[in-house]
């Protein structure tokens, strides 16, 4: 078939006239519209994405109709800052009330100034970036389920009490890199271990990790961490898992910034043994349980619900529960007052159990170390992980005083 | 001076009647202007966004001040990102933290940007075709580097909060509606220098250049003179357009210094006519659009993008002011 300049017209204007989904409805007065920003093209597809936005609904209609009606829509934020904004603007000059998820911490911490300049509310589930709770906290923002303190601070500090007391980072060259290995670095010191070098290859456009590797097992550590995200974690897993190390060495890989979905990704095999920190398992306990195989059915792929899907329930929940606290008239009023009556309000689900959302924003769960379990350990999909330490919520994350929060005084 | 032989450029006829209505613009081309004009006074009393009007008009200058190398002198830069995102990054870092005021802010990422287009002219013009696209891409890269790594670049997180700060230090531009007007200005402004240029005689000596260069050399111009002044301009309007841009959203990020923002310039040209006064507006007005009104579709932003890209290519190679030009019989 040739290829017509008024084919190519006839089946664009066609394509035009289908009707698209956009779900830009005027705000009404007593409907909350929560908008959940993420990624739905990229590499967080799998964390965050469109299970993200299901989630929420989920949560959405579980909640019911309290007098007020709830809309949820989603967006895909590319991974890009300046999309993040626009989209963040957007929304809020458009009647979203909340914007729920963001992953990728340069874009979560670009709409968490949004958000502030609009006096709306906002809920960062999927950044990773502790600096959302410190340096740069606002009255507007809670960050959900994790951050990098807490994630360095269990497989650091809880990995050298299981037993892998010397270190060997392979570090991504560039800021986050850096902040994850020195805050790891410095958890694995203080509970006894040692750090036996690291080495930091260029960022992006490192592939080939081999190198890295050799002069990983050459330092002779129990552990290597790796101090990186994303493609690059899952490349460096996989060729540490061509070299053997894991398998003859005894060598532990923790994986400082990794999920349950790059595991399913991985597959048990090439994963096994990997150590990991997370604050939810759908497998932790009946009520865990018994939530998960309740929304799974539900959501694409059927993925079970991991830390960021199920952070999204929950947030979604608690910022709702405020809501039909206070009224709708009041929280569309101010994104300040809904935060600080989610703060004053204990946090409580089937999912993570109870919460307490702090001063800063900072939501206080437990965290958990898993390691991955091989294929024999494992009974079929989604089992994967054995629990090895569990930090108790008062511990897991970075004490108030810490922070360098302005809105903590001192 | 080579510039005093004008009359000895060969030009096409069209181009010498070009010269004669309002401001150098031909008739078509003066109604077409007005529209545009109508458009930006209208825009955000129709309705629009002003938010998004005014990332469409700062990358519809960046894809103009990238036409004027393509178009005019027949340069396929693959780095303009760089010049843009560095222009993005000092405006950022001088209202911020130096706390200049946005036009100076404005200033400075032009300058700069005009600074690194001198420096990476000089080195990529001594080559043609793809070895010169190879060339400033690789250099393009060395800056994004540099982005990752030097600390007032934020690294990752970008220079964020950036204030938008008040004009002249008297008029306030918070309101979305204030910074629009001051966006209009400076797109309008970067829109009338380029179409200046581009109908000077010193654009006329580029368009010979494009045209064929040996014969130009052989006419008496030292064609690496003109083809740097072109880039230096070039840069230095994308450099404000980035500055612009970076002011508007308050963030000045990687994406804008990455090489696929290089590769977006590009298809705007492409999309908009390649070589029309106003066909990358109307590029970046249909990309920028795509991407902005789509986004609530998700993955399906980039195969639009894909598809309209090919759709373009195989039936509209003029892109779709070209096309619209060639069918009416007039230039653009």
């Amino acid at each position: 078939m040739t290829t017509t300049r008024r084919g190519l017209l006839a089946t664009g204007a066609a394509a035009a006239m289908l009707p698209v989904p956009l779900s830009r409805a005027r705000a009404q007065a007593n409907t909350i519209r929560i908008g959940v920003m993420n990624d739905q093209s990229g590499p967080y597809r799998d964390i965050a994405g469109p299970n993200g936005v299901i989630m929420a609904q989920i949560a959405a209609q579980e909640f019911g109709n309290r007098g007020f009606t709830v809309e949820v829509i989603g967006a895909d934020h590319q991974n890009r800052p300046d999309v993040g904004v626009n989209l963040a603007r957007q929304w809020y000059d458009q009647g979203v009330d909340m914007i729920l998820d963001v992953p990728t911490s340069s874009v979560g911490l670009a709409v968490n100034n949004v958000a502030r300049e609009k006096n709306k509310a906002y809920i960062n589930v999927g950044a990773a970036t502790s600096d959302l709770t410190g340096p740069q906290c606002s009255p507007n923002t809670a960050h959900w389920v994790y951050d990098t303190y807490m994630l360095a601070k269990s497989t650091g500090g809880a990995m050298v009490r299981a037993g892998g007391d010397s270190w060997f980072f392979i570090t991504a060259d560039y800021a986050f890199g850096h902040a994850l290995e020195r805050d790891t670095g410095n958890f694995v010191r203080a509970a006894g271990g040692r750090v036996m070098g690291q080495v930091r290859y260029p960022f992006p456009a490192t592939s080939d990790f081999s190198s890295f590797i050799l002069q990983a097992q050459a330092s002779r550590a129990k552990v290597i961490g790796l101090a990186n995200a994303g493609a690059d974690t899952i490349n460096s897993i996989k060729q540490i898992a061509e070299f053997g190390l894991t398998r003859r060495g005894g060598v532990k890989i923790a994986a400082l910034l990794m999920f349950i979905a790059d595991v399913h990704g991985l597959g048990l095999e090439t994963g096994q043994g990997l150590v990991m920190t997370e604050s939810f398992y759908w497998d932790l306990n009946d009520r865990s349980r018994a939530f998960s195989r309740r929304v799974q059915p539900r959501l694409n792929n059927r993925h079970m619900p991991n830390m960021v899907t199920a952070g999204n329930y929950s947030a979604t929940l608690h910022y709702l529960k405020a809501v039909a606290d206070m009224g709708v008239p009041a929280s569309k009023a101010s994104g300040i007052e809904v935060l600080n009556r989610m703060k004053a309000m204990p946090i409580e689900d089937e999912a993570f159990g109870r919460g307490t959302l702090r001063q800063d924003g900072r939501v206080l769960i437990p965290s958990y170390l898993f390691e991955v379990k091989s294929p024999g350990e494992s009974s079929g999909p989604w089992d994967y992980m054995k629990l090895l330490q569990t930090t108790p919520a008062e511990e897991a994350f970075r004490p108030l005083a810490e922070g360098n929060c302005p809105l903590v005084r001192s | 001076m080579a510039s005093q032989n004008t009359a000895a450029v060969p030009t096409l006829p069209e181009e010498r009647t070009a010269a004669q209505g309002a401001f150098g613009f031909t008739k078509p081309q003066f109604l077409t202007f007005l529209l545009l004009l109508a458009f930006l006074v209208g825009a955000p009393f129709a309705g629009l966004y002003p938010v998004f009007l005014m990332k469409l008009l700062c990358f519809g200058l960046f894809a103009c001040a990238f036409n004027l190398l393509i178009g005019y002198v027949g340069l396929l830069s693959f780095g303009h990102a760089a010049y843009f995102g560095m222009g993005g990054y000092i405006a950022g870092h001088m209202a911020k933290v130096v706390g200049l005021s946005p036009e100076l802010a404005i200033l400075a990422g032009g300058a700069v940007a005009a600074g690194l287009g001198a420096v990476f002219g000089w080195i990529a013009i001594r080559r043609q075709g793809i070895y010169f696209a190879m060339i400033t891409l690789a250099l393009a890269q060395m800056v994004y580097f540099f982005c990752v790594q030097a600390p007032f670049t934020g690294g990752e997180d970008g220079i964020q909060a950036i204030p938008r700060g008040k004009l002249f230090g008297l008029i306030d531009l918070s309101p979305d509606l204030s910074m629009y007007w001051v966006v209009a200005a400076v797109f309008l402004i970067g829109f009338l220098l380029i179409h200046r240029i581009v109908h000077s005689p010193f654009g006329q000596v580029m368009k010979a250049i494009r045209e064929n260069e040996p014969r130009a050399t052989s006419l008496g111009y030292r064609t690496d003179d003109y083809k740097l002044v072109a880039f230096i301009l070039s840069s230095a309007l994308a450099g404000v357009a980035g500055a612009t841009k970076s002011l508007v959203f308050g963030i000045a990020t990687l994406t804008d210094v990455h090489w696929a923002m290089s590769g977006e310039v590009v298809l705007m040209t492409l999309v908009g006519g390649l070589g029309t006064v106003f066909g990358p507006v109307v590029g970046a007005a249909v990309i920028v659009t795509m991407q902005n009104y789509l986004a609530e579709m998700g993955a399906w932003v980039t195969v639009i993008q894909g598809g309209i890209f090919v759709a373009c290519v195989l039936a509209f190679r003029r892109g779709i002011l070209g096309e619209i030009a060639a069918r009416l019989r007039v230039k653009l």
